[in-house]
């Protein structure tokens, strides 16, 4: 169990109701400093409100968070300069450059242009784009276009990463390159919280994973310490039990 | 919120609205090539309208103005609607920077460009011989009270990108309203030679207001009274559209 002093993302009875649905259900978890933490969870349990809340682009029905320290609702701004994010939909300007798209981003983070074209170069070079810098974003192929979005979104330095299902629709080479990636951003000292529904994903990617079903945690822990809880000998099976599903035949 | 801060945030805003355009060559040519369209098209149609002061392009030279900075403003909204569909909007809702940066800049980015036009036209009207009474100076407040009532048309497009779904809605809309706010103006006719209905409707359109300001300062001269009363007129339209605009934001932005 973490303590609250060095957590990064801290969850304590958040609910979400959008009218009648409740989207999430007192859900109470930790973040760690330094972490690569996993939501899974069955198609609408609730993965993306939790990251959106966290984001402090949704208002929690009831219950806190504090993600670096802030307060989602208290400190908005606080909170949206120390994190970044990588949505699941597609976010960067095809009718852009590349570089062009890191030095938005850049701007949108109050950087000075100077600062910014420097960090955009470094983190070009880090993510192997170092010579894609001039080609327009609509000619990337999808997992460069990727890497793309998630140097995006460390222009700003984040204390905490959000990438929402990072690798969907890659290849598996470049699903492996993605991890490898973040597997480095982590080791500079950034938290990343990731959701997917590749549990061999979150299995080699992950120091722990919290399983959410309709709204609800049902289990929390690293993928190790779950499949010995769970007596599974991968992590699928963990997830089928925690979900209360149970694989056809 | 500091000033650096909303300084560097349009900064890269501008910078991409511009990029944007640039790397659409046709609608560049476009932007350049309608007003002068209006010019030669609509100019040489109705030479035979009888118009105060006798000479029709020099009566629609105004017109030409005022039409293209509401036709580009009406449509400006759009690529805040592209940017909420494609969830590019989202994500940068998701970084600290101001959310009325990303309507502001779309009002500098449209003034900037609907005065480009403005001036393309006037040097183009002035090559044709229209010849202008109040001179360089009372040209540029015209534009300036043109860019008043484009901020506000830009208003209600952003108004109208929060409101629907998706452009396949934006764009129908868009083309149904903007030809009869047209005609029911004095863009290209004067009020005399309108049915009386179509007169009633063409006083209370501010385009009306925008046009007969710049009119009388390429036609007359300077008409200190009036143009100030026009004024005043516009910048009421510019805050019933803004407030119209922040009521959608608010619903949009979720
Ligand atoms: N803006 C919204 N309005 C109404 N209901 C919503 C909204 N956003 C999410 N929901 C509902 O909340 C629930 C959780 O959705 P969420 O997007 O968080 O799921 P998810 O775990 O990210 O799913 P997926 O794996 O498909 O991305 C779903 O039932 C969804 O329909
Ligand atoms: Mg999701």
């Amino acid at each position: 169990m973490t303590s609250s002093a060095d957590a990064a993302v801290e969850v304590i009875g958040l609910r979400k109701d959008f009218g009648a649905t409740r989207a999430l259900d007192a859900a109470t978890f930790n973040v760690a400093r330094g972490e690569i933490f996993g939501l899974l969870g069955p198609n609408g349990a609730g993965k993306t409100t939790t990251m959106r809340i966290l984001l402090t682009l949704l208002k929690p029905t009831a219950g806190t968070a504090r993600v670096a320290g802030h307060d989602v609702t208290g400190e908005p701004v606080a909170v949206r300069e120390r994190v970044g994010w990588v949505p699941q939909e597609h976010t960067v300007d095809p009718l852009l450059t590349v570089m062009e798209n890191m030095t938005f981003m850049g701007g949108m983070y109050h950087l000075r242009p100077i600062a910014a074209r420097r960090q955009a170069a470094q983190l070009l070079d880090l993510a192997g784009l170092a010579g894609h810098g001039n080609k327009m974003a609509k000619v990337l192929s999808g997992g460069t276009r990727r890497k793309l979005e998630l140097a995006m979104s460390l222009m700003h330095v984040p204390a905490v990463l959000f990438l929402d299902e990072p690798t969907v629709g890659l290849d598996i080479t470049a699903r492996r390159d993605l991890w490898a990636y973040v597997r480095q951003v982590s080791g500079q000292g950034t938290t990343v919280v990731l959701t997917t529904h590749y549990l061999e994903e979150a299995d080699a990617l992950c120091d722990r994973v919290a399983i959410i079903d309709r709204g609800r945690i049902q289990a929390t822990g690293a993928p190790g310490e779950l499949k010995i809880a769970y007596r599974a000998s991968s992590l699928d099976e963990v997830f089928l039990a925690a979900t209360g599903q149970e694989l056809a035949a | 919120m500091s000033t650096t801060n909303l300084w560097r945030e349009h900064r890269v805003l501008l910078g991409r609205w511009l990029a944007r355009l640039r790397r659409e060559p046709l609608a560049v040519l476009a932007l350049l090539a309608q007003p002068m369209v209006w010019l030669v098209l609509f100019g040489h149609l109705f030479t035979k309208m009888s118009v105060p002061g006798g000479s029709y392009l020099r009566f629609m030279t105004a017109g030409a103005v005022v039409m293209t900075t509401f036709n580009a403003c009406l449509t400006g909204g759009v690529e805040l609607l592209f940017d909420r569909e494609s969830g590019f909007l989202v994500r940068l809702l998701a970084a600290p920077a101001s959310r009325v940066s990303l309507v502001t800049s779309r009002f500098v980015y449209l003034t900037a460009l609907t005065g480009v036009q403005g001036v393309v036209i006037l040097v183009a009207a002035w090559l044709m011989g229209v010849h202008y009474a109040s001179g360089i100076g009372g040209v540029a407040a015209g534009l300036a009270v043109g860019a008043l009532f484009g901020a506000g048309i830009t208003a209600l497009s952003v108004a109208l990108a929060f409101s629907l779904r998706s452009h396949s809605q934006f764009f129908p809309l868009v083309g149904f309203a903007s030809l009869p706010l047209t005609f029911a103006s004095t863009a290209l006719v004067p009020l005399a030679l309108m049915p009386g209905w179509m007169r009633a409707v063409a006083r209370l359109n501010p385009m009306t207001y925008a046009v007969d300001a710049l009119r009388e300062l390429i036609m007359t001269g300077w008409q200190v009274a009036p143009l100030v009363g026009t004024v005043g007129a516009l910048l009421v339209f510019d805050v019933c559209c803004v407030a119209t605009a922040t009521a959608a934001l608010r619903h949009g932005m979720r």
